[in-house]
C-alpha cells in the first residue's frame, strides 16, 4: 500500500499538491487515483444536475418572491429534492391506456441521453475530459439536438392535444434556434481555430487571467456570446422562451401525461443541458477550467488557482454563473408568444449572428 | 357551396381573420382541431370551460361553457331571510366579497329606506376600498402569472395578505366577511384601526410603484398585452360590460361617480381611463392599466375616508338595524360598484314575508365574459390565455 503518499496530501491546503497526490496514488499498480479523479466530477455534476439544481432553482426564486422556499426537510430544506425523489420512485408508473407505450417510454429516455452524452466533452481540467474528440464542440451541438426526438416522442406518444402542442412548439422552436446558436459558437471555433474542447481551454490560458479568454481578447466576442446565451435559454427552454412547457397555456406541455420517475428523468435532462449550455458558454468564450484569477507582481493568484482540482472548480463556478442567471431570467420575465419568439430568432438573431460571424471573420484575419 | 365540399375534404384552411377563405395544399388534411380548455386548466381562473376550435396555434372559435360552480344563490335567496342572504352573497364574488355585501346591502335598504349611521357609511367605503385593492391585485398577479410572470403574482399576494389582515381585524375573517349588515354593520373599528389602516397605504404606495415597474412597463408585458383583444367602445356597450373592462375600453364610467351611492359624492377621486399613450384604447393592456389606476385611486379614497370619519365614542354600528326585517311590498334594484363592474341586485318583496320573493342577481364577470365569443375569433391560444386573464372573472359569480 503507498498510504503514506496520502499523507501530504491532507497535511497542506494546496488543492494542485491534493490532486497531485490522489493522481500518484496507484495501489497494486492500477491507476485508482485517476479514476477517483476523474469520477469527482460526473458524480459531482449527477448529484448537482439532480438535487442542487433543483434546490437552488427553489431557494433563488423563492428569495426573489420574498419567500424561505423549502425550508423542512434537513438544514435549510437542503434535503428537499432527495425527498422529492423518493415521493417519485414511489409512484405507479402510469402509462395512458390510449397513449403509444413505446413512444410515450422511449421519450424521456431519448432526452435524457441526448442531454448527458454531451457531457462527455466537457473539459473539467488538463486532465479531465470523457473523450477530447477534435470535432467536440460540433459533437455537443449535435448530441444536444438529440433532445428534439426524445420531445417529440414524449408529446406525440401522449396522445394528448397539450403535449403535442407543447412538442410541436419546442420542436420548432428548438430547430429554429439552433441556427444562431451554432453560428454564434461557430466565431468562437474561428477565433480558436479549433473544435476540440480541449483546445479552446488551452489556447485561453495566461498568466493575466480572465485578459485571455476570447470574450476580452476580441471586441466583437460579446456578440457571439450574447447570441449564444439567448439561444441557449430557448434550447434549454426556459425563460422567457419556455412556451413549450407554458403552465398558464399548455398545463405542462410535452410533459403533461408524465408522472413518477418518467417526469424525474425529463426534468433531470432539462437541468443537465441547463448545466451543458452553460459550460459550453464558459468553454467557449470564458476559458473554461482557466483561473479567471490574473497574476499581479509578485501575487500570483493565476498560478495559485490553476491546477487539476481548480479546474473543475472554475468551469463548475462558471456554469452555476450562468445557471443562476438563467434563473433570474426566469423569475422575472413573462414569456413571449410563439409568433414573437420565432420573430426573434430568425428577424434579430440569425443576421446578427451572421454579422458576428464575418466581423470575426474580418478581426481573425485582417486585425489580429 | 363549392367551398363547403372543400371544407368537408380538408382543403379548405380558414385564415386568422376568419373571413376570407384560401385554399391551400389540396392533399394534406388540415382539418381543425377541438381543444377543450378547461374546466380544469390552470388559466381559466376557476372552472370555466371553453370549447376552442383551433386550427394549428390560431382560436378559430370559443366558446363558453358554465355552470361548473353553480350553487342555486337566486333560489336559496328565496329560502333565507335578508340578512340570512348576506353570508351567501359573499361567497358569489370570494375575493371582493365586502363589495358584494355592500351592494346587497344598498338595494335592501333601499326597499326598506332606512337612515343609515354616518360612521358606518364611512366603515363601509373604507372596507370595500380595502378589498377593491385586495381584488385588483389578485387580478393583476393572477394576469402576470397568465403571461409567464411569476414573481409579480407572489409579490401581489404579499402585499395583499396585509389587506387580509385588516379585514380579519375588523370581521373576524379572511375572506368571507359577513361584515357589512342591512343598516349598519357587524362590528365598529378595532382601536387603533385606522393608524393600520394608515400604516398599510404607507406600506403599499411604493409597492404598487414596484409593481408597476416590474410588470407593467416590462417590454415583454407590453408586447404581450397591447393591441391583444380589442374592444370598441360602442361594442363594450352593447354588451353591457361595465366597471375596469368598460373603462378599458376609453367610457368614463364608473358607479361610484355616475350613480353615486354612500358618502362618494363628498369624496375627491379621479376615474381614470387609459389615454392612448401606452396602450391601445380597449386592449387587454388598458384594462390592466385601469386596474393599476384604479388601486392608486383606492388608496386616495381610503386616506380621505380615514380623515373624515366620525369619531367612535362609544358608537354601535349596530344601532340602526331594524330588528325584524320586512319590506313593504316592491320591487327595487339596487347597484354598486365592484372590482369587476356593476354588481346589481333585484329583489322582490310580497309586504308579507320576512323572505324576498326573488332575488335576481346581476352579475359583472358574468356579462363581461359574454363577450369572449366575440373577442377570441382568430386569436392565437397563448392570447386567448391573455384575454381571459384580462377579462378578470371569478367562476363564484360568474356561474353564482
Amino acid at each position: 500500500m503507498n498510504l503514506p503518499n496520502l499523507v501530504p496530501m491532507f497535511m497542506t491546503m494546496n488543492l494542485n499538491s491534493w490532486s497531485d497526490a490522489l493522481a500518484g496514488w496507484m495501489p497494486y499498480g492500477l491507476p485508482l487515483g485517476l479514476v477517483i479523479i476523474a469520477a469527482i466530477p460526473l458524480v459531482f455534476i449527477a448529484l448537482y444536475a439532480l438535487t442542487y439544481g433543483v434546490y437552488g432553482e427553489r431557494k433563488i426564486s423563492a428569495f426573489m418572491q420574498d419567500r424561505l422556499g423549502p425550508m423542512e426537510v434537513g438544514k435549510w430544506g437542503l434535503l428537499q429534492t432527495l425527498a422529492d425523489i423518493l415521493k417519485l420512485l414511489q409512484k405507479e408508473d402510469i402509462v395512458n391506456r390510449d397513449a403509444d407505450r413505446f413512444l410515450f417510454v422511449i421519450g424521456p429516455g431519448v432526452l435524457f441521453v441526448g442531454s448527458f452524452l454531451a457531457f462527455a466533452v466537457l473539459p473539467f481540467g488538463p486532465a479531465f475530459i470523457g473523450a477530447d474528440l477534435n470535432v467536440g464542440l460540433f459533437y455537443a451541438m449535435g448530441i444536444v439536438a438529440l433532445e428534439v426526438v426524445g420531445i417529440l416522442a414524449a408529446g406525440w406518444g401522449s396522445n394528448n392535444k397539450w403535449a403535442l402542442y407543447g412538442a410541436i412548439r419546442s420542436v420548432a422552436q428548438i430547430v429554429s434556434y439552433e441556427i444562431p446558436a451554432a453560428i454564434a459558437l461557430l466565431c468562437g471555433a474561428m477565433m480558436a481555430g479549433t473544435l476540440s474542447m480541449q483546445q479552446f481551454n488551452l489556447l485561453q490560458q495566461g498568466e493575466y487571467g480572465f485578459l485571455h479568454f476570447f470574450l476580452f481578447q476580441n471586441p466583437i466576442a460579446w456578440l457571439p456570446f450574447l447570441i449564444y446565451f439567448i439561444a441557449s435559454l430557448a434550447e434549454t427552454n426556459r425563460a422567457p422562451f419556455d412556451i413549450p412547457e407554458a403552465e398558464s397555456e399548455l398545463v405542462a406541455g410535452y410533459f403533461t401525461e408524465y408522472s413518477g420517475m418518467k417526469f424525474a428523468v425529463i426534468f433531470l435532462a432539462e437541468y443537465g443541458s441547463m448545466f451543458m449550455v452553460s459550460a459550453i458558454i464558459a468553454v467557449v468564450f470564458l476559458g473554461g477550467w482557466n483561473s479567471p484569477l490574473p497574476n499581479i507582481g509578485t501575487v500570483l493568484l493565476n498560478d495559485w488557482t490553476t491546477g487539476p482540482v481548480w479546474g473543475a472548480f472554475w468551469i463548475v463556478m462558471k456554469g452555476f454563473f450562468f445557471i443562476f442567471i438563467q434563473m433570474w431570467l426566469r423569475w422575472t420575465l413573462p414569456r413571449l408568444r410563439v409568433d414573437q419568439l420565432m420573430y426573434l430568432c430568425w428577424k434579430v438573431l440569425t443576421p446578427f449572428a451572421f454579422i458576428a460571424f464575418v466581423l470575426t471573420a474580418v478581426w481573425e484575419i485582417y486585425m489580429k | 357551396m363549392q367551398e363547403l365540399e372543400q371544407a368537408e375534404h380538408g382543403s379548405v384552411r380558414v385564415t386568422p381573420k376568419g373571413n376570407d377563405r384560401v385554399v391551400i395544399e389540396k392533399d394534406l388534411s388540415s382539418e381543425e382541431m377541438i381543444l377543450n380548455m378547461g374546466p380544469q386548466h390552470p388559466s381559466t381562473h376557476g372552472v370555466l370551460r371553453l370549447e376552442c376550435k383551433t386550427d394549428g396555434e390560431v382560436v378559430v372559435e370559443a366558446e363558453p361553457y358554465l355552470g361548473y360552480l353553480h350553487r342555486c344563490f337566486e333560489k336559496h335567496a328565496e329560502m333565507v331571510d335578508y340578512p340570512g342572504i348576506v353570508p351567501f352573497v359573499d361567497r358569489m364574488d370570494y375575493l371582493a366579497a365586502m363589495n358584494s355585501e355592500f351592494a346587497y346591502c344598498i338595494a335592501v335598504e333601499k326597499l326598506l329606506d332606512v337612515e343609515i349611521p354616518r360612521r358606518v357609511e364611512f366603515l363601509r367605503v373604507i372596507v370595500s376600498e380595502l378589498n377593491r385593492i385586495a381584488s385588483h391585485l389578485v387580478a393583476i398577479g393572477t394576469y402576470a402569472i397568465d403571461l409567464g410572470a411569476f414573481t409579480p403574482f407572489l409579490f401581489c399576494f404579499r402585499d395583499r395578505e396585509h389587506i387580509m389582515n385588516i379585514l380579519e381585524w375588523a370581521s373576524g375573517a379572511r375572506m368571507l366577511y359577513n361584515y357589512i349588515w342591512i343598516g349598519g354593520a357587524a362590528f365598529d373599528f378595532p382601536a387603533d384601526m385606522q393608524k393600520r389602516i394608515g400604516e398599510f397605504v404607507d406600506y403599499f404606495r411604493p409597492k404598487a410603484l414596484e409593481l408597476q415597474k416590474l410588470l407593467t412597463e416590462n417590454e415583454i408585458f407590453v408586447k404581450r398585452t397591447r393591441g391583444i383583444g380589442m374592444m370598441p367602445a360602442d361594442v363594450a356597450i352593447n354588451y353591457g360590460w361595465s366597471g375596469p373592462m368598460l373603462r378599458g375600453s376609453g367610457v368614463e364610467w364608473d358607479l361610484r361617480r355616475n350613480d353615486p351611492y354612500s358618502v362618494y359624492p363628498e369624496l375627491d377621486f379621479n376615474v381614470r381611463v387609459p389615454d392612448g399613450s401606452v396602450s391601445d384604447i380597449g386592449d387587454s393592456l388598458s384594462r390592466h392599466l385601469v386596474r393599476a389606476y384604479e388601486m392608486e385611486e383606492s388608496l386616495g379614497i381610503i386616506e380621505q375616508c380615514l380623515q373624515m370619519m366620525p369619531e367612535a365614542n362609544g358608537f354601535d354600528p349596530r344601532s340602526a338595524i331594524p330588528k325584524k326585517i320586512r319590506p313593504k311590498a316592491g320591487e327595487v334594484y339596487g347597484r354598486a360598484e365592484n372590482p369587476r363592474g356593476e354588481l346589481g341586485f333585484y329583489i322582490v318583496s310580497d309586504g308579507k314575508s320576512t323572505k324576498p320573493v326573488r332575488c335576481k342577481a346581476r352579475s359583472s364577470c358574468f356579462v363581461n365574459l359574454s363577450a369572449m365569443k366575440e373577442l377570441s375569433q382568430g386569436q392565437l391560444i397563448p392570447d386567448l390565455v391573455a384575454i381571459i386573464g384580462s377579462i378578470d372573472i371569478v367562476l363564484g359569480e360568474v356561474d353564482r
